[in-house]
C-alpha cells in the first residue's frame, strides 16, 4: 500500500473555506479524547446453510471505433469489473459458505430492449440488477420491477434527477452525481485559488446536464463563471492529427479573463481539443484534462494497487470508472449478504442505508448510502492524464455529518421524495 | 504535528528520558522505505541512522531472525523475500515467497515464515533453511495482517477485502475458523498470554479484540479525536507490552498512536507522531516504541513508560514497517 503525500496538498488552515451548509466542530480545548466503547458483540457462529446469489448485470457494449483509437472503450468495459467483483465475493464466500454468480446481458444493437433483459433476469430468479446503462433505461427497468422487491443498483448514469425529481425506493447509486464530480473539482479550484472559471458547453443534453452541474458547484463554493460559450466547432478531439488547425476554435477563448476553462464534453468529442489551444496559456478541467472521476490507472493509494493488478491479471487491461462502479456494486451486495447472511433483499435493501453498512472501495474511507436519495457517498479523485492531482473532499471542508457530504446534495437540499 | 516540531521538542525530552531511564540498551531497528527501496539502520541508543541498505523493490514487511544475524524483507513487487547479512548489509538470499509477499511473521522456533501473499488470496508457509515451500493455504482477498500465538499453535491471517481473521492452525496448515471484523483488517497482535487477539481495521477505524478460545469479538475499541475527522482515524499497527497492560496502536493519517489500557479497554492517551503512522516495533526490553510515519518519512520514538515521544528520526522515502534486533 502506498500513500503519498496527500497531507501536503491540503490548504493552509487561512485558507480554508467552509461551504454554506456546513457546520464547524472544531473542539479545540480538549487534548486528549477518549475511548468510546460499544457493548461486547458476540459474533454469531458462521452459517451452515450454503448461499447462493446471482447479480445482473445489464450493459450496453460501446461500438468499436471507426478507425484507430488509442484509448476505444474496451467491448467488457463494466462486464470485466463485474467479473473482479464475483471473484472476490466468492473468495470471501468461501468463509461464510456462499457463493456469487454473474448474469450478464449485453444489449448489443439499439433494438434491444433493457425492460425486456431485466424481466427476463427477475424471472430467473436474480434479485439484485447492475445497470450501466443511461438515464431513461434506469428509470424504465426500476419502474418496470418496482413490484418484484429487486434491488436496482446504478453503476452508469450521473444524472442528478435520478437522486432528485426522479428518485426511486429501489434504486442504489454507486457511481457519483455530476453535481458531487463538480463539487469535486470546485473544491480543488477553491483550494487553489483559481476562483474565474471559461464554461465550454457542448451540444448533447448529456452536456448540457454537466455545465448545469458546474454552475451549481460554482454557486455553492462562490467561484466565478466570467464567460460562458457553447462549442460549435465540431468533433475535432476526434479529427486526425493532421487536419488543419481550425482557426476559430482557438480564436474563440480570446479576450476572456479567466482562470481554468471547464469543458463539458461527456461523449469526448472535442473536450481534449481545448487544452494547450487555448489564446492566453490557461489550464483545462471538466470531462476532460484535469477531470473528477472514481477511477484511474495512476490511483495507487489505500490499496488501490492491488485491485489494479487483480484487474489487469483478469482482464488484460487497465481498470476504467465503469469497471469499478460495477465492480463496487457487486461488493455493495457481496458485503450486505456477508453481513446480514441473507440475500433477501428485502433486508440487504434497508440495510444499505443503516449507519452500520459501510462499503471499502480503496478511497481511505469507508463508503455508505446516503438515506435520502441512496446515492453511494464517496471520496472522488481528481486527476490528470499521468497523475493523482487531489482528492476531494479535500482539507478543511467540514461537514457536521462527514466530509464526504460536502460532495453532492445534502438532506436540506434534496429533492428526492421515495413512495 | 509534523515531525520538525516535534525534533524541536524532543532534545529536550530526550534529556529527561535519560535521566529517568539511564542509558539505554543498544539495539539495532531496522526501517523498510517502501518507495526508497532500502532499509534504514537506527542504533536505539544514539537514535541515528547508521546506514542504509538496497533491497528489492517495494519493501514492506520486516523481521528479524531469532539470532539476530538476518534480516528478511519482503521485496512485494519482486515476489520474493530478501534475506540480509545483519552484519554486512548484503542480500546474502532470496526466499520464494509467492507472489506480492507483504507482511509475515517467523515462527517461535526460528523456522518456517508464515508469509501474507496480498495479491494472490495465500497464505504461504516457507522453510527458511531449505527455500522451500512447505504449504500454500487459501484465505480472503488481500491478505496482509500475520499473528502468531504465543504457542505457535495458531496462525492467524487478516484479510483486507473479506474483512476476516482466519485461524490457521500451524500442524495442519488447514484453516480452522474465520472471524469477521470490522472493514480493511491489517493487523493481528496476540496478547502474551495467549488468550486474547487484537485485530485493527483501517477503513472501520476500530479495534476488535478477539477471545481466542471462542473465535469471538469480545469488545471493539473506537477512537475519537477532538479536531481529526472520524474517517482519518485508520488503525493498523498494534502492540502489546509483555506484561498485557498497555497496548499502543498506530492511527494512521490521524498522526496519532493511541495508548490504551489493554486490561480494561480504557483508552488513556493519544501521542502525536509523524504523519500517516502505520507500523510499531518494541525495543526487546520494550523501554521502547518505533512507529513508522509513511507521509513525514520519519520514525518516532516513543518512551513506553513515560508515554511520550522522545525523538523523531529522518529515514528514507515511505517507511512502512519496522523490525528490532533482539540483541
Amino acid at each position: 500500500m502506498h500513500d503519498p503525500a496527500f497531507e501536503t496538498l491540503v490548504p493552509r488552515p487561512g485558507r480554508r473555506r467552509l461551504i454554506r451548509t456546513a457546520l464547524v466542530l472544531l473542539a479545540l480545548a480538549p487534548a486528549v479524547g477518549h475511548a468510546q466503547q460499544q457493548a461486547p458483540q458476540p459474533a454469531p457462529p458462521p452459517p451452515t446453510q450454503p448461499l447462493d446469489t446471482h447479480i445482473g448485470l445489464i450493459y450496453r457494449p460501446q461500438p468499436a471505433p471507426s478507425s484507430y483509437d488509442a484509448e476505444a472503450a474496451p467491448e467488457d468495459e463494466g462486464l470485466a469489473g463485474a467479473r473482479m467483483g464475483i471473484a472476490d465475493n466468492n473468495t470471501t464466500g468461501r468463509f461464510t459458505k456462499q457463493t456469487y454468480a454473474l448474469d450478464d446481458v449485453a444489449l448489443t444493437d439499439d433494438k434491444s430492449d433493457p425492460v425486456a433483459a431485466a424481466k427476463n433476469l427477475v424471472a430467473k430468479g436474480v434479485r439484485y440488477l447492475i445497470l450501466a446503462l443511461p438515464a431513461d433505461a434506469v428509470l424504465a427497468v426500476s419502474d418496470a420491477v418496482k413490484d418484484s422487491g429487486v434491488v436496482v443498483l446504478n453503476a452508469g448514469a450521473s444524472d442528478d434527477r435520478l437522486r432528485g425529481a426522479d428518485c426511486r425506493a429501489n434504486v442504489f447509486h454507486v457511481l457519483p452525481s455530476r453535481a458531487m464530480l463538480t463539487d469535486a473539482l470546485a473544491q480543488y479550484l477553491t483550494v487553489m485559488r483559481w476562483r474565474k472559471i471559461f464554461l465550454i458547453v457542448g451540444p448533447t443534453d448529456a452536456d448540457k446536464a454537466y455545465a448545469d452541474a458546474v454552475r451549481n458547484s460554482a454557486r455553492k463554493f462562490a467561484l466565478k463563471i466570467t464567460a460562458e460559450k457553447p462549442w460549435t466547432f465540431g468533433p475535432l478531439a476526434k479529427a486526425r492529427g493532421d487536419t488543419p488547425t481550425r482557426a476559430e476554435a482557438m480564436v474563440f477563448t480570446r479576450g476572456l479573463d479567466y482562470d481554468l476553462a471547464i469543458v463539458a464534453d461527456e461523449e469526448g468529442d472535442w473536450g481534449d481539443y481545448v487544452s494547450y489551444r487555448t489564446v492566453d496559456p490557461r489550464p483545462v478541467g471538466g470531462t476532460q484534462a484535469l477531470t473528477p472521476t472514481t477511477w484511474s490507472p495512476v490511483l495507487e493509494t489505500w490499496g488501490a494497487a492491488q485491485a489494479q493488478n487483480r484487474f489487469r491479471r483478469l482482464a488484460s487491461r487497465l481498470m476504467r470508472p465503469l469497471d469499478y462502479q460495477v465492480w463496487a456494486a457487486v461488493r455493495t451486495v457481496g458485503e450486505a449478504v456477508t453481513a446480514k447472511k441473507t440475500n433477501d433483499p428485502a433486508v440487504i435493501a434497508p440495510y444499505l442505508v443503516e449507519p452500520d453498512f459501510t462499503l471499502p472501495a480503496y478511497k481511505g474511507v469507508p463508503l455508505s448510502y446516503r438515506p435520502w436519495d441512496h446515492q453511494l457517498r464517496q471520496a472522488i479523485i481528481v486527476v490528470q492524464p499521468k497523475a493523482l492531482v487531489s482528492v476531494a473532499p479535500e482539507q478543511g471542508f467540514l461537514h457536521q455529518r462527514t466530509p464526504l457530504d460536502t460532495l453532492g446534495v445534502d438532506l436540506p437540499e434534496t429533492t428526492c421524495k421515495f413512495k | 504535528m509534523s515531525g520538525r516540531v516535534e525534533a524541536g521538542l524532543s532534545v529536550f525530552a530526550l534529556g529527561a528520558w535519560f535521566a529517568l531511564s539511564g542509558p539505554a540498551a543498544a539495539y539495532t531497528a531496522y526501517i523498510t522505505n517502501e518507495k526508497g527501496n532500502s532499509v534504514s539502520v537506527i542504533d536505539t541508543a544514539t537514535m541515528a541512522v547508521t546506514g542504509t541498505w538496497k533491497v528489492g523493490r517495494r519493501p514492506r514487511g520486516v523481521t528479524v531472525s531469532k539470532d539476530g544475524k538476518e534480516l528478511f524483507v519482503c521485496a512485494s513487487d519482486d515476489d520474493r523475500i530478501d534475506v540480509l547479512d545483519t552484519s554486512s548489509g548484503k542480500v546474502v538470499r532470496s526466499l520464494r515467497s509467492g507472489p506480492d509477499p507483504e507482511q509475515f511473521i517467523l515462527d517461535a522456533s526460528g523456522n518456517p515464515l508464515y508469509v501474507a501473499n496480498e495479491d494472490d488470496s495465500q497464505v504461504t508457509i516457507i522453510d527458511i533453511e531449505k527455500n522451500k515451500v512447505l504449504a500454500e493455504v487459501p484465505v480472503g482477498v488481500e491478505p496482509e495482517g500475520m499473528g502468531l500465538s504465543p504457542d505457535g499453535k495458531i496462525l492467524v491471517n487478516t484479510s483486507e477485502t473479506t474483512n476476516m481473521a482466519h485461524f490457521i492452525d500451524t500442524k495442519t496448515f488447514q484453516v480452522i475458523d474465520n472471524v469477521l471484523v470490522d472493514a480493511r483488517p491489517r493487523f493481528a497482535e496476540f496478547t502474551a498470554d495467549g488468550k486474547f487477539l487484537w485485530v485493527s481495521a483501517e477503513v472501520g477505524g476500530t479495534v476488535s479484540v478477539i477471545d481466542v478460545a471462542q473465535h469471538r469479538v469480545i469488545k471493539k475499541i473506537t477512537f475519537k479525536i477532538p479536531s481529526v475527522n472520524d474517517e482519518a482515524i485508520q488503525p493498523v499497527g498494534i502492540r502489546i507490552t509483555k506484561d498485557g497492560s498497555k497496548a499502543f496502536v498506530a492511527l494512521g493519517p490521524a498522526n496519532r498512536v493511541a495508548v490504551i489500557d489493554a486490561k480494561s479497554y480504557e483508552l488513556e492517551k493519544y501521542l502525536p507522531v509523524g504523519q500517516r503512522v502505520w507500523q510499531l516495533a518494541f525495543t526487546p526490553d520494550q523501554k521502547m516504541l518505533f512507529t513508522t510515519n509513511g507521509t513525514s518519512n520519519d520514525v518516532s520514538v516513543i518512551d513506553v513508560t513515560a508515554e511520550k515521544v522522545v525523538k523523531s528520526i529522518p529515514v528514507g522515502l515511505l517507511p512502512w514497517g519496522v523490525a528490532i534486533s533482539p540483541n
